[in-house]
C-alpha cells in the first residue's frame, strides 16, 4: 500500500512538471496552429537567464523566476515579429522546417555563451530539502511544481475560457478575417499569446530544471516527450493537457518502476492506444 | 639516362622522409553536439601535450587533422577515418569518444597501415579487433571492478545494482557483480534504467524495496546523471542510509558544480581525477587548462587523449616518421612513463593501459568548490573485462 501511494504521488509530480513545461506549446499549437519546436528553446533560455541571475548575479529566485519569464519574453518577440509572423497560416512543414532553424540557431548561441556544462538553477532555503509524508520523503520543490503546475492550469482556463481577450483569441484562432473585421486587433492578439506560451515556457523550464536539467541540447533533448503530451491531450486544450499529463505522468511512472528494463515501453505503447481512440487528443476539437 | 633520372627521384622521393616532413595525425571526437565537451577534452589534451613537448618529434613536423562524429554514429565515424587515411594521408588515427565508432574503423587498420590509438572509447573489446589498437583510456570493467571491494570493505553485503541499459551500463553491472560476488557479497537486484529516463523517483522506490544495504549505479556523464544524484538524496536514501558505489563516470569534474551538495561523500574510483597530486598532473592541469580556457571545463578524457599522444610520438620516434604501423605498436608495447594520473604501462599483451584505479571522494574545497578527492590507491589494474571476453 505504502509503494503504491509512494509511485501515486512521484506520478502526480512528474505529470505537473510534465504540465507546466508542454502547456504553452498546447497553446501555440491548439490556439495560434502554429508548430512550434522551438518551443524547447524557449523553456531553455528560460532556465539559463533564472541560473544566470540565481548563480551568478545572486538575485533571490522569485526575482530569478520574472527575470527569467520576461527575459525570455523580451527575446522571443522580436523573434515573433521577424519570423513567426511569416509562418502563421503557413503549411505544418514550412512551420516545422522553420522552428527546427530557429531550435538549432538556439543551440549553438547557448553553447558558445554559457558553455556546454550543466547548468542549475539554485533553489532557495524554503524550497531545498524533502518533506516527509509520513511514509516517506518528497522533495520540497517537487510539491512546489505540483502547485505552480494547478496554478498555472487554473489562471489558463480562467484566462482563455472567461475573460474578453480569451473571446478575442478563439475568435481569431476560428475566423482571422471575420475577428478583423469585427475590430479585433488580431496582430495584437496573436502577439500578446506568443508572449504569453513563451512567458509559460520560461517558467515551466525554471520550475523543471530540478528534473530537466538545462544544458544546451535541452532545447531538443526533451522535445518529443513535450509534443507527446499535446498530441495526448489535444492541443489548445487546458483540461486535456491536465490529465494527459496525470495520465502519461502515472504510466510512465509505474512501468519505470516495475519494468524498468522495458524502457519508455508501456509510455508510448498509451500513447499510440490513445491515439487510435482519440485521433485529436482526450479533448481535442474538430478543426473548424 | 632516363632510368638514373627515375632512380635519383626514386632516391630523393624515399630520402625525403627522413628530413623535415609533415606527419598527420587524424583524430575523431565528438567536437559538436551533445558530448562537445568531451570533443574539447580531447583537444586539450592534445593542445597541452604539444604545448608541453613541441610539435617536432625529430625533424617531423606533426600536424594534427580533426573530424567531427557528434554521436555515436559507426558509418559516419568509418567514412572520415577512410578520408583522413586516404585524401589527408594521415599516419595515426586517433580519439574515439564512443566504442562503436572505433569499432567500425577498426577493419580498416591493417590495409591502411596506421595504428589506432583509443583515447577514450572504454569497452574491453576493442582492442582484440585489430592488432593495430593501442588504449590510452580505460575500461569501465577497470574502473568498476575496484568499487565492489570498496563496498565490502565498508561491511555491505547486500547491493542493489543500477544502470542505464547501454554496453557500458551493462559492462558496469557485470563487473560489479563479478567482482563484488568474489569478495562474498549479495548483488539483490540488476536494474537496467532506460537511457532516457528524467524521473529517478521510482527507481529511488525500488532501492528502498529491495532492502540493500548499498547501491550501486553506472549512467553516462551528463544532465541524466544529475537527475539521479538529487533523486538519490531527495527521496531520503541517503540520509536513510543507503550508501553509493560508482565508477567515476558520475562525478566528473565538469558536472559537479551543478552536482554540488547532492554528491558530497559519494565514492566513486576512477583512474583520472584532475585534483590528483603530481608534478605532472599539475604541469598538465595548467597546460590543459589553458588550451580548454575555462578550467572548470576539464574532465578525464583530456588525460586520455594526452597520454595517447605521448604514445604517438614514442611511435614516431621509433619509426623515424616512417609509415610502419606493426613497427610503430610493437615499439609501445610495454613501455612505461608517469602519466598525469600515475605510473601507467602499455600492457604488451593486450594493447591497454595498465593503471592505478583510485578510491575518490566528493569533497568540498576551501573556496567552495568540489572535488574528488582520492583516498586511496588500486595499483597496477590491468583490464579484468578482457579475461571475461574469453
Amino acid at each position: 500500500m505504502q509503494t503504491v501511494l509512494s509511485i501515486a504521488i512521484d506520478a502526480l509530480a512528474y505529470g505537473m512538471v510534465l504540465f507546466v513545461i508542454s502547456i504553452g506549446l498546447s497553446v501555440t499549437m491548439g490556439l495560434m496552429r502554429v508548430v512550434n519546436l522551438a518551443h524547447g528553446a524557449f523553456a531553455m533560455i528560460g532556465g539559463y537567464i533564472a541560473s544566470y541571475a540565481a548563480r551568478d548575479l545572486g538575485l533571490a529566485y522569485g526575482f530569478a523566476v520574472l527575470l527569467a519569464i520576461f527575459g525570455t519574453i523580451v527575446i522571443a518577440v522580436p523573434i515573433e515579429r521577424l519570423l513567426y509572423r511569416r509562418i502563421y497560416g503557413a503549411p505544418e512543414l514550412t512551420q516545422v522546417l522553420m522552428t527546427i532553424g530557429i531550435t538549432f540557431c538556439i543551440i549553438g548561441i547557448a553553447n558558445y555563451v554559457f558553455g556546454p556544462t550543466l547548468k542549475t538553477v539554485p533553489l532557495p532555503s524554503e524550497l531545498q530539502g524533502s518533506v516527509d509524508l509520513g511514509f516517506r520523503a518528497i522533495a520540497t520543490h517537487r510539491i512546489f511544481a505540483i502547485v505552480c503546475g494547478l496554478a498555472v492550469a487554473a489562471g489558463l482556463w480562467y484566462a482563455i475560457e472567461k475573460t474578453a481577450f480569451g473571446v478575442k483569441l478563439r475568435a481569431s484562432v476560428d475566423n482571422a478575417a471575420m475577428a478583423a473585421a469585427l475590430g479585433v486587433r488580431t496582430e495584437i492578439v496573436y502577439a500578446v499569446s506568443f508572449a504569453v506560451a513563451v512567458g509559460l515556457a520560461a517558467f515551466g523550464g525554471v520550475v523543471g530544471a530540478e528534473l530537466l536539467p538545462v544544458e544546451p541540447y535541452y532545447a531538443l533533448r526533451y522535445m518529443v516527450t513535450f509534443l507527446v503530451v499535446v498530441s495526448v491531450g489535444g492541443a489548445g486544450s487546458i483540461p486535456g493537457a491536465l490529465v494527459a499529463c496525470l495520465l502519461l505522468g502515472a504510466i510512465d511512472t509505474t512501468g519505470r518502476y516495475l519494468m524498468p528494463e522495458f524502457g519508455e515501453f508501456f509510455f508510448y505503447l498509451a500513447v499510440i492506444a490513445i491515439i487510435c481512440v482519440f485521433p485529436r487528443g482526450l479533448a481535442g476539437r474538430a478543426k473548424g | 639516362m632516363k632510368r638514373m633520372i627515375l632512380a635519383a627521384i626514386a632516391a630523393l622521393a624515399m630520402s625525403g622522409a627522413a628530413y623535415a616532413d609533415t606527419i598527420k595525425i587524424g583524430v575523431v571526437g565528438p567536437f559538436s553536439g551533445p558530448f562537445a565537451l568531451q570533443g574539447k577534452n580531447f583537444k586539450a589534451g592534445i593542445d597541452a601535450y604539444m604545448a608541453l613537448n613541441g610539435s617536432k618529434v625529430g625533424d617531423d613536423d606533426i600536424e594534427i587533422i580533426y573530424r567531427d562524429v557528434p554521436q555515436a554514429d559507426p558509418a559516419q565515424a568509418k567514412a572520415l577515418a577512410q578520408e583522413l587515411v586516404v585524401k589527408e594521408g594521415v599516419q595515426y588515427l586517433a580519439g574515439f569518444y564512443f566504442t562503436p565508432d572505433a569499432m567500425a574503423v577498426t577493419p580498416l587498420l591493417t590495409q591502411a597501415n596506421v595504428p589506432l590509438v583509443i583515447m577514450n572509447a572504454a569497452t574491453s573489446a576493442i582492442v582484440t579487433k585489430s592488432p593495430l589498437v593501442v588504449r590510452t583510456s580505460f575500461t569501465t570493467w577497470q574502473t568498476s571492478t575496484p568499487i565492489a571491494k570498496v563496498a565490502k570493505d565498508a561491511g555491505v553485503s547486500k547491493v542493489i545494482s543500477v544502470v542505464s541499459d547501454y554496453g557500458p551500463g551493462v559492462d558496469a553491472e557485470n563487473a560489479f557483480k563479478a567482482g563484488f560476488e568474489a569478495a562474498g557479497g549479495q548483488v539483490v537486484e540488476a536494474i537496467r534504467m532506460p537511457l532516457a529516463t528524467n524521473d529517478f523517483s521510482p527507481i529511488m522506490q525500488r532501492i528502498k524495496d529491495s532492502g540493500a544495504e548499498g547501491v550501486f549505479a553506472f549512467l553516462p556523464s551528463g544532465p541524466t546523471t544529475l537527475g539521479f544524484v538529487k533523486a538519490f538524496k531527495e527521496n531520503g536514501l541517503k540520509d536513510g542510509g543507503i550508501k553509493f558505489f560508482a565508477p567515476g563516470d558520475l562525478t566528473q569534474e565538469s558536472d559537479l558544480p551543478a552536482l554540488g551538495e547532492a554528491a558530497l561523500g559519494i565514492q566513486t574510483t576512477f583512474h583520472y581525477a584532475v585534483s590528483h597530486d603530481s608534478p605532472e598532473n599539475k604541469a598538465f592541469v595548467e597546460a590543459a587548462g589553458k588550451a580548454i580556457g575555462n578550467p572548470a571545463e576539464l574532465s578525464f578524457p583530456s588525460v586520455g587523449a594526452y597520454d595517447g599522444m605521448h604514445v604517438i610520438y614514442k611511435m614516431i620516434e621509433a619509426t623515424g616518421g616512417e609509415q610502419d604501423a606493426a613497427k610503430a605498436v610493437e615499439a609501445v608495447k610495454g613501455l612505461s612513463w608517469t602519466s598525469p594520473r600515475g605510473p601507467v604501462t602499455i600492457d604488451p599483451e593486450s594493447r591497454h593501459i595498465t593503471q592505478n584505479i583510485y578510491l575518490r571522494e566528493v569533497a568540498k574545497a576551501d573556496d567552495g568548490t568540489y572535488y574528488n578527492k582520492e583516498i586511496q590507491t588500486f595499483e597496477k589494474q590491468g583490464d579484468p573485462g578482457l579475461a571475461a571476453l574469453k
